[in-house]
């Protein structure tokens, strides 16, 4: 159990100043230059990535967008892309505790959360002193926010410079990135869930697109919940 | 470019519908114990979507994605996810293996 504040800081540091903050570097440049060649502003491209904070939602109102969806629709289609941070939210928080006058912070908090913090603290949090865990947290999600809006400018700026194939492969990045980060979970419950919850993703996805994620986490959490029904260990990738 | 107003619209309306789910996220963690058993529940409802999210943007992606065919996001994404295990669950090859691999289809495709 690590105690000491500093050392808290310098795993942080060490966690988050690897491939979290590589790989959001250049799947960011991948939208700064999809926003470009779409014709919008950068300080749309700096807000969308700041303000949303997940991929995903971010790729799904720029191409609705350009689709010719009306507003209302986009950010419907926003909402139900990023539900997800729900319960990743309500599976994370409970993970840092703090002084009841700190639940007013929890609302910033919440903000920096990502699968890339979210995967980090479910890992290292077990071996931090729990009053300590924030400090983690904050810094390791400073770092990958700071490195996704500094790769959403440079995409932006120099779409002209990045050859179309190596922009779609940063996009590529994405996925690929959260499927080695989550598919190293030891616990099966969780193990479990990945993959129920990936054919039942795109079968939700062909029948009522709009619902895909929140029916797939409903039917594929819960299956995956009384499959392991002894198992009672929270996973950590 | 599309107007100042449609823009602005457009990125507070995404921003704020994405928000909605980590306060309302905030607002039940604070009355949920590690412990108990919603908790896990909720821990793996969020691997579940992740799973289904994967295969979707990898199956059937909405953004510039799809402008690479299926064979060659299915190829880099298992070589990718065959690398990582291969290489004792090290995220780097894993990565660079699928990205570079995926690249490098892309500017075979069109001679193929």
């Amino acid at each position: 159990m690590i105690s000491d504040p500093r050392a808290v800081s310098r795993l942080a540091l060490r966690d988050a100043i690897g491939f979290p903050a590589f790989t959001l570097l250049f799947s960011m440049i991948g939208f700064g230059s999809l926003v470009h060649q779409s014709d919008l502003p950068l300080l749309m491209a700096v807000a969308l990535t700041a303000g949303i904070w997940g991929l995903p939602g971010q790729l799904t109102l720029v191409e609705m967008h350009i689709a010719g969806a009306s507003i209302f629709f986009v950010v419907l289609g926003v909402a139900l892309a990023n539900a997800r941070f729900l319960p990743m939210v309500v599976s994370f928080m409970p993970l840092m505790p703090g002084r009841s006058s700190r639940l007013a912070s929890n609302f910033a908090l919440a903000q920096m959360l990502s699968i890339n913090s979210w995967a980090a603290g479910l890992r290292r949090f077990p071996d931090i002193q729990p009053e300590l865990r924030r400090r983690y947290y904050v810094l390791f999600g400073m770092i990958c926010m700071g490195s996704g809006v500094a790769g959403t400018v440079i995409g932006y700026v120099s779409v002209a410079l990045l050859p179309h194939e190596i922009a779609l492969g940063l996009i590529f990045m994405n996925p690929l990135f959260f499927a080695v980060l989550l598919a190293g979970v030891k616990a099966r419950p969780a193990l479990i869930a990945l993959l129920v919850g990936a054919p039942l993703g795109l079968l939700f996805h062909l029948i009522t697109p709009d619902l895909d994620l929140l029916l797939t986490g409903a039917v594929g959490g819960s299956l995956a919940f009384f499959m392991t029904k002894k198992e009672r260990a929270i996973p950590r990738p | 470019m599309d107007n100042i107003q449609t823009v602005v619209v457009l990125t507070l309306g995404g921003i704020g519908a994405t928000y909605i789910w980590r306060a309302m996220g905030v607002v039940f963690a604070a009355r949920i114990s590690t412990e108990s058993a919603i908790f896990l529940w909720v821990t793996v409802v969020s691997y579940a979507m992740l799973g289904g999210l994967i295969a979707r943007m990898i199956v059937m992606p909405i953004g510039p994605l799809g402008e690479a065919s299926l064979t060659v996001r299915l190829v880099s994404f298992i070589a990718g996810l065959a690398f990582f295990f291969l290489s004792g669950k090290r995220i780097f090859p894993g990565v660079v293996t699928g990205v570079g691999l995926f690249t490098l289809l892309q500017y075979l495709s069109p001679m193929i």
